[in-house]
């Protein structure tokens, strides 16, 4: 675990040596580097939006997902069968395009009746985009981890007059908890690198925001190697301790089973 | 191409004389062929981002089985720079970062760049599929049993013919299953070039939607779209991992 | 071997030439745990030597070295014409002479049995395909295994595929054979299948190194036995004399704890 952490941070420092070189031999245009100083505020501010998007989106996925999981191992064909198909229909869809429909499809003021009219921004529109391909694979944690509890486990269940049902609450998912939050972990990850789709848009996210700043202050070319390593910076910053947690979670349950 | 056009337009131009559900791109020529350069951007792109990935995750587990410290840190450095910042920013990066300094082919009178944004789609995707792939590859090398190529060694193979014939083979038999998540995942990741204007399946679609407003139409094919490429590569690969299983052990 | 002028046994038995495998004081450590302890021992031509003693004494370690896959500290084996703990060693001409099979077969699991006896021939000696086909083939049938040649090692049993190994082996036309404890993953009803082949090889004159518990096979198809205790040879000598009146207490303590 030390020299994986190690690694990555080495990684990191080379590819800062790295980029100011590059940016060092442009002579025409303003300091990349000056430039972005000034906007640094301006865009982790846009980033805190990613960050909001990206929690929302996973409690969301995390409720719908569990429904949908449940659903795909219900004995009932009429919830198991659709289930299954929403499962690998929004697996097998790329996030920009589940993103496009959303966009497209879903109106930008919702009336409620009883409750008045409710206003979809592009940023509430997006979170609920990204929550679908989340959910899907959500699902199919629940599907697999739950398919991974041995059947004596079911069957010693059931000979203690164990409903279905109780048997899953009590005996199975308790059981699933572990394995899964490894993968949940990830899927988190992978939710938060997927945010700066929203830019596209027109969500003033970090991108969007960091976009928004060098038109601003002129777009030389200059500003673009500095501006876009930023934006990765933050981003990995934000993500590797999530990604080494998960993997340090993945490898005691792997030792502990 | 046509003659599929000829086969599929009178139905799809009655569905739209009927109902005004308009796929006007399996009718119209001229929307027909927007579709198939989207069609055909998209599915070359996927093909070679996998190539790229492939090779890239190749050498670099070769480099990590090396024994400088050094190389091996820095193959370590850029995978978890690379799986752990977004695809897109990197795909920006790459285009408008790297691009901007990347040499101009002097086209007589005009200067194109050297690397088209397609170019620079398969470079950046290539590279961040790649980062998946050596640790993919490097545990599938780790995993090949010792005694197996010890059992090599003591026939008298020299250690490149056991590292050809016994650790690749038996590696990627191993590594396969993880192998076909990630490819499926970077064929996916692939219509982030819609973000660089490649004139993949997306932009191409855009352009549809642009023109004739049949948004919802044209949602439905992208997604149809990609989901059947994905679905196709899928099966693909599953079918390899059955041909390549290693026959008498279970699962 | 066909060289050898066919004059009395006796006086061949004598002659240094009959020594195929020659150690002298092998010393043998990893890290601070020392495993061989100076042994010395000769095995000459078409003789059958079997290694008994208590696990973890270097029985393995000791028949590994003779082939060149366990690195050595000190002293000095002699395979022929060479030096084992040379630098400059051709361990392609070492392995081509010395045959190892193992306790867990290791064989190739994405090769069938007919390529697992071809593959070193075919690619380590570039043989002729046909030849080496027909040689293979006929290894199988020796084995055993005639109608196997096309199944893969996870669809044969323990025993079958440790036939298969053994035929892998031969397949190099090996002067010796090396058997590392052969029997003791198989289930009780396939261990004599592999011993009747191993018998067998015996009677036609093949040179076998055998570290073996099969003590009741050990005594039967032995020339030779040395028993091995704390990394040392502790006796040696004919099986008779060997399991019949064992001199040292340790192997008297060894066998009447299996016997």
């Amino acid at each position: 675990m030390k020299s994986f952490a190690r690694s990555g941070v080495l990684g990191l420092v080379c590819a800062f040596i790295a980029a100011p070189a590059y940016a060092a031999d442009v002579s025409t245009g303003p300091c990349g580097f000056c430039v972005l100083w000034d906007w640094i505020p301006f865009i982790l501010n846009g980033f805190a939006l990613n960050v909001v998007i990206s929690i929302l989106a996973m409690m969301l996925a995390l409720v719908l997902g569990i429904g949908l999981g449940l659903m795909q191992i219900s004995e009932s064909k009429l919830a198991s069968v659709p289930a299954r198909f929403v499962t690998q229909l929004l697996r097998n869809a790329p996030w920009i395009v589940i993103l496009f429909m959303i966009m497209s499809l879903i109106p930008y003021r919702i009336e409620v009746q009883g409750w008045g009219n409710f206003i979809l921004s592009d940023w509430i529109k997006a979170t609920f985009a990204f929550s679908l391909p989340v959910m899907a694979n959500v699902s199919e944690i629940l599907r697999g981890a739950v398919a991974s509890v041995p059947k004596g486990q079911w069957e010693s269940a059931e000979s203690l007059a164990f409903s279905r049902g109780q048997s899953l609450r009590w005996i199975i998912l308790p059981q699933c908890v572990k394995q899964m939050i490894p993968h949940l972990m990830n899927w988190f990850a992978l939710l938060v690198l997927a945010t700066p789709l929203a830019s596209i848009i027109g969500v003033r996210e970090a991108v969007g925001s960091a976009q928004a700043a060098m038109e601003s202050a002129g777009s030389s070319p200059t500003l673009l190697i500095p501006f876009y390593f930023f934006l990765m910076m933050i981003f990995f910053i934000f993500i590797y301790p999530v990604a080494i947690w998960s993997r340090r979670l993945e490898r005691n349950y792997a030792i502990n089973s | 191409m046509d003659a599929i056009l000829t086969l599929i337009a009178p139905f799809f131009r009655d569905l739209y004389e009927t109902t005004g559900i308009n796929f006007n791109v399996f009718y119209d020529p001229y929307q027909f062929k927007r579709f198939l350069i989207g069609a055909e951007n998209s599915i070359l792109l996927i093909l070679a981002a996998i190539l790229l990935s492939v090779i890239v995750g190749v050498a670099g587990a070769a480099i990590q089985q090396s024994r400088s410290t050094w190389l091996r840190w820095l193959v370590g450095g850029y995978i978890q720079l690379f799986r752990n910042t977004p695809p897109m920013v990197q795909l920006l990066f790459f285009y408008f970062g790297l691009g901007a300094y990347a040499p101009q082919v002097d086209m007589g009178g005009y200067y194109q760049p050297m690397v088209s944004a397609f170019g620079w789609a398969v470079i950046a995707l290539g590279i961040f599929g790649g980062a998946f792939n050596v640790e993919i590859f490097r545990s599938g090398i780790e995993a090949v049993p010792k005694a197996t190529l010890e059992a090599a060694e003591s026939l008298g193979f020299k250690p490149w013919q056991t590292f050809v014939y016994f650790t690749l083979p038996l590696a990627f038999r191993i590594c396969l299953p993880a192998l076909t998540t990630n490819l499926v995942s970077l064929a996916k990741t692939t219509s982030l070039a819609y973000v660089i204007s490649v004139p993949e399946m997306a932009n191409m679609l855009n352009q549809v939607w642009s023109s004739t407003f049949n948004i919802p139409e044209m949602m439905a094919v992208l997604f149809c779209f990609y989901v059947g490429v994905v679905w196709l590569l899928a099966a693909f690969l599953h079918w390899l991992e059955r041909r390549l299983r290693l026959r008498g052990y279970s699962k | 071997m066909q060289s050898i002028p066919d004059n009395s046994a006796v006086s061949l038995a004598a002659s240094p030439s009959m020594v195929t495998v020659s150690i002298r004081d092998l010393h043998l450590s990893y890290g601070k745990l020392e495993v061989i302890k100076g042994v010395s021992l000769d095995i000459r031509r078409g003789e059958v030597v079997c290694i008994i003693g208590p696990s973890g004494s270097g029985k393995s370690t000791l028949i590994r070295c003779i082939n060149g896959l366990t690195p050595f500290q000190s002293g000095s084996i002699t395979v022929g014409d060479q030096q084992v703990g040379d630098a400059k060693l051709d361990k392609i001409r070492l392995r081509r002479k010395v045959g190892i099979v193992f306790q867990q077969y290791n064989l190739f699991p994405h090769k069938t049995a007919l390529q697992n006896v071809m593959m070193a021939p075919l690619k380590v000696l570039k043989e002729p395909r046909a030849e080496v086909e027909r040689r293979a083939r006929e290894l199988l049938a020796k084995v055993r295994l005639a109608g196997k040649e096309d199944s893969f090692p996870g669809e044969l049993s323990g025993g079958q595929q440790q036939r298969v190994a053994i035929a892998r082996s031969l397949a190099m036309r090996p002067e010796i054979m090396l058997f590392d404890e052969v029997t003791a993953a198989l289930d009780p009803e396939t261990v004599q299948e592999v011993l009747l082949t191993i018998r067998e090889l015996a009677e036609d004159g093949m040179t076998c190194v055998l570290v073996t518990h099969e003590m009741a096979f050990a005594r039967e198809v032995a020339d030779h036995v040395y028993f091995t205790d704390g990394g040392k040879i502790v006796e040696h000598g004919p099986p008779e004399e060997i399991f019949g009146s064992p001199q040292d207490e340790r192997t008297q303590r060894f066998l009447s704890r299996l016997l």
